[in-house]
């Protein structure tokens, strides 16, 4: 089942790249990104099965990071609301060039 | 690792579960309406806690319907609600043409690249006797193996994600704090 696993992962990151390329609600944008971290879990637990445990202790490594940057990522997204009034990403361009 | 010994039952539900994962997936990201897309992810995640227990990781299968379905997820939905941006109406997601064009592109070139790198070659000495993690389970339990290595080998690295959390909480409060004149009360 590892090549499947692999092909499911694959298609799921994809998805979570177009995903974070073609919506500009920031909030949809942060969920791809957790969506493309879950198919990176898929990988490595079916890594795990053939070629030992330590897959899975990274998953749960992948899980805690997810976690916190998902706690700091939505304060940011929290921040600019209060400063913009919108959680729109074309509204949020004073970095471009 | 030939299929043929698989029972037809298991190879079922993967495929099932893997087809539910990446339909949920094309419906989170086409859906409008943040509520319905923070829903769909959380089934692509139940779907991809289902693949977990079928390739025998369990714990991290109950992890994830804990962690992710549960904590994570509902941050996200209680954000929505707390920023009041449920309405599909206020927020013309989706970019134009143009960007969808360009999307579609960088995603065939990425699945591309990503194919050919499932098809690169391991070295089959890595590899461990088949069902080596099954017949751990069996003998020590689903927690066991993981918590050998965890605290064990990797056991800085799980110190040093305590401290992770620590920063972010605190950078959590510290950006989520209302500051500033306009809104000081």
């Amino acid at each position: 089942m590892l090549a499947e696993s692999l092909f499911f992962s694959a298609v799921l990151f994809t998805i979570g790249v177009v995903g974070v390329l073609t919506r500009r609600n920031a909030i949809i944008v942060f969920m791809c990104v957790e969506l493309m971290l879950n198919a990176v879990n898929l990988t490595f637990v079916a890594f795990a099965r053939v070629y030992g445990v330590a897959g899975q202790v990274f998953v749960f490594f992948v899980m805690t990071v997810a976690a916190a940057e998902a706690a700091v990522g939505l304060a940011i997204i929290i921040a600019l609301f209060r400063h913009k009034q919108t959680v729109d990403l074309s509204n949020i361009n004073l970095l471009k060039g | 690792m030939s299929h043929g010994e698989l029972p037809l039952f298991y190879v079922f539900h993967f495929y099932l579960f893997g087809i539910i994962a990446i339909a949920s997936a094309l419906a989170f990201v086409t859906r409008k309406s943040p509520v319905a897309a923070v829903l769909w992810l959380v089934n692509t995640m139940f779907s991809l806690a289902a693949l977990y227990v079928l390739l025998d990781a369990q714990f991290i299968g109950v992890i994830q319907v804990l962690v992710y379905a549960g904590a994570i997820m509902v941050v996200f939905l209680f954000v929505i609600m707390l920023l009041n941006l449920g309405h599909v109406s206020e927020i013309a997601d989706a970019r134009g043409m143009g960007w969808k064009l360009a999307a579609g592109l960088v995603g065939l070139a990425l699945l591309a690249q990503v194919f050919a790198l499932t098809r690169a070659q391991v070295p089959e000495a890595l590899a461990l006797p088949y069902g080596t993690i099954a017949q751990q389970v069996a003998a020590q339990g689903v927690i066991a193996p993981l918590a050998g290595p965890l605290f064990n080998e990797y056991l800085l690295a799980f110190e040093v994600t305590s401290v992770l959390l620590l920063a972010a909480v605190v950078g959590a409060v510290v950006l989520g704090k209302r500051r500033g004149r306009a809104d000081a009360r």
